[in-house]
């Protein structure tokens, strides 16, 4: 028979039953766009993660104290410090592909302004913990080593404070807050960074030379809570681990298999943990997806099904006026196909446009992926064409008589 | 009429359905001819085997024993696929229940056995299929949707399409079975028509005013062929419509 012929009828067959090819079809077009959908969101908010995580500055380096006593049995027990001033010079000096170092001490309270008042978190650090964490002022200037050593009693602060202790008409450079009751004076803001990818405000905060914070508002508390660093370049990231591991090892007396009183945490790790958490939740996504296809499936699989009975007799009609059973099986065969097609295609715009009105009402991140496309979109047409040829097939073998007697 | 060649030529036919506990025998060897330009009416009681017979002669079934020639040709040696090309190009088939697909035009439905002949264009294939609707009255029809004709207008459909291929014969298996008087005789005033212009007929009918239409009457029983015999006084369909009371004579009667 000739191709075109197969199509006039396979077309015409679809035309004459649109209930049946619509309802194929939506099986098809919610499977597909159910898909695209939750992989992209699942996709889109890793993406993100991976972003904001990347925003922490291109190499960080954090070591965090642990709680377990330095020096082993020999010192003094209770002693809960683990990383003290002398480690932090050791790192800044011996390891020579570590660019910058910084302690932080971090504390909340509250910052008075006149009659208004915030509570935020006070961060106490060396300058170079901007170049750290790839920070920026919007106005003013950073404080110096000499307010570090000084411990001088000035601060910069992040845009939500500012919006919080002082009107739109008063430039906060140069003015006298009381931070815990100590005065300081502001001499920097830094640029608006907005949400943290855990949804934490990166603009609420408060910096102020190390010293001054270790000294004057963490009470009678010496140890390190924190220290930043940074490596020469990006490529050196796991080379100045290392190094300060070994350098940390040493002063504290460690044995190679030793556990350590201390964490290190590079940016790469860092982001290898958010994202096998996020790809939990992929996980998650895809499976509600999948079951979503496997429903879509069943649907479009029903519906071939209980058409079979019409469509037996229609066989039999077809093969009584002389059509060959591979012309029945053709034409189901593109019926199918083109079902699929269709449908697939209106699921991808379905699932593209879903995930797009997403990122616009809800603000999700959402990425739609090509193999989130190929892979639903071939799924239902495989079993849109497997359910919609094999009626036909088992039909189109049976002799005219018997398709047209089917009950 | 009755010197053309033999087309139809059966001997011995027999169909046993195998019902598993039963075996019902419909066919219990049946030997008839049909000549080109015949017109033959086959009557007989419920369960005789008409329709088994017709089935197996339009290539819709096989039997299960016996010979069948189809214009020279030898329907058993041939495969499947060869058999669809008999039904379509050799053989038109009208059933009772008339069997036209839903929710498609009349032209669509009388179309639909070319579509299966790869030869034609789609001009000749509107062509041809339009002659056949215009043989059987309803050219002005062609774009109606089966919903909006009434049963007769159907059957006459059906008959179109078995026409349109212009088949060795035609076989109708109670075409007047779900139809009244006047609309039966109408379809019989085709079929007369049709075969006044050659086509070779055989149809099956209940009804002993329908078959003195035909020239020949073949009467089954058993699954048997048990009495033949060539009708004396042939009606004439148009003259016994025009006898036939209008609607609105019978109330005024
Ligand atoms: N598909 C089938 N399976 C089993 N038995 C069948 C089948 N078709 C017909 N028969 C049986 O074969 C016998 C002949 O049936 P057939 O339909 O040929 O009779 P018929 O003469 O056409 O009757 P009617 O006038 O009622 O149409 C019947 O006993 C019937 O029950
Ligand atoms: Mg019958």
């Amino acid at each position: 028979m000739k191709f075109l012929n197969l199509i006039i009828i396979a077309v015409r067959s679809l035309n004459k039953n649109k209930v049946r090819s619509l309802l194929t079809m939506l099986g098809i077009i919610i499977g597909v766009a159910s898909v695209i959908a939750m992989l992209a969101i699942g996709q889109g908010s890793r993406k993100s993660i991976e972003d904001q995580i990347s925003n922490l500055g291109t190499n960080v380096i954090m070591i965090f104290p642990g709680a377990s006593s330095r020096g082993g049995v020999s010192s003094a027990a209770g002693s809960a410090v683990s990383l003290d001033m002398e480690d932090v010079i050791s790192i800044s000096n011996d390891c020579p592909s570590v660019k910058y170092v910084s302690p932080v001490a971090r504390t909340s309270g509250q910052v008075i302004a006149g009659a208004r008042n915030w509570n935020t978190q006070l961060y106490g650090i060396y300058p170079e913990y901007l170049e750290i964490r790839n920070l920026e002022l919007a106005s003013g200037e950073m404080f110096t080593e000499t307010d570090e050593r000084r411990a001088s009693k000035v601060c910069i602060i992040g845009e939500t404070v500012v919006e919080n202790l002082f009107d739109d008409y008063t430039d906060p450079i140069g003015q006298k807050i009381r931070i815990k009751k100590i005065p300081f004076t502001i001499i920097g803001v830094l640029k608006e960074r907005g949400q943290s990818s855990m949804g934490s405000d990166q603009d609420d905060i408060l910096m102020a030379p190390f010293s001054t914070v270790q000294k004057r508002m963490r009470g009678s508390r010496r140890d390190i809570q924190q220290i930043y660093a940074s490596a020469q370049t990006e490529e050196q990231i796991q080379d100045a681990s290392d190094e300060i591991d070994e350098l940390l090892r040493q002063r504290m007396k460690l044995a190679k298999n030793d556990d350590a009183p201390y964490m290190i945490r590079t940016q790469t790790e860092i982001v290898e943990m958010f994202t096998s958490t996020s790809d939990t939740m992929i996980v998650l996504l895809a499976s509600i997806a999948s079951i979503s296809l496997i429903v879509g499936g069943i649907g479009i699989m029903n519906i071939m099904l209980v058409s079979v009975t019409e469509r037996t007799r229609e066989i039999g009609l077809r093969m009584a006026i002389g059509a060959r059973g591979k012309d029945i099986l053709r034409q189901f065969l593109l019926e199918a196909v083109l079902l699929s097609l269709i449908g697939g295609i209106l699921g991808v715009g379905l699932g593209t446009l879903s995930s797009t009105l997403v990122v616009k009402l809800m603000g999700w991140p959402v990425l739609v992926t090509s193999y989130s496309i190929i892979l639903s979109f071939s799924f239902a047409t495989v079993i849109g064409v497997f359910f919609g040829w094999y009626p036909a097939k088992k039909a189109a073998n049976l002799i005219p008589m018997d398709a047209l007697r089917y009950e | 009429m009755n010197s053309g060649e033999i087309i139809i030529s059966v001997e011995e036919l027999t169909k046993v359905f195998d019902m598993g506990e039963v075996k019902v025998h419909a066919l219990r060897g049946v030997n008839m001819n049909i000549q080109e330009g015949e017109f033959v009416a086959i009557m007989g009681p419920s369960g005789s085997g008409k329709s088994t017979f017709m089935n197996i002669v339009g290539c819709l079934d096989l039997p299960t024993s016996g010979e069948y020639i189809l214009d020279g040709l030898n329907v058993k040696q041939i495969d499947k696929d060869q058999l669809a090309r008999l039904r379509n190009r050799k053989i038109g088939f009208v059933f009772q229940t008339f069997n036209l697909l839903a929710r498609t035009s009349a032209l669509e439905n009388v179309e639909l056995p070319l579509l299966y002949n790869p030869d034609l264009k789609a001009k000749e294939r509107r062509e041809k299929a339009m002659n056949a609707l215009e043989m059987v009255g309803l050219s002005k029809w062609y774009h109606h949707y089966l919903n909006q004709l009434s049963g007769g207008q159907q059957q006459r459909v059906a008959i179109a399409r078995s026409l349109v291929n212009d088949p060795v014969i035609i076989l109708a298996d109670e075409p007047t079975g779900n139809l009244d008087t006047r609309t039966s005789f109408e379809v019989m005033e085709i079929f007369q028509d049709l075969n006044f212009r050659g086509k070779t007929i055989a149809l099956v009918t209940h009804e002993a005013d329908i078959s003195q239409f035909a020239a020949r009457n073949v009467m089954f029983r058993d699954g048997r062929i048990f009495k033949e015999k060539l009708v004396a006084k042939i009606k004439n369909a148009r003259t016994e419509l025009e006898a036939l009371p209008e609607e609105d004579d019978i109330f005024s009667l």
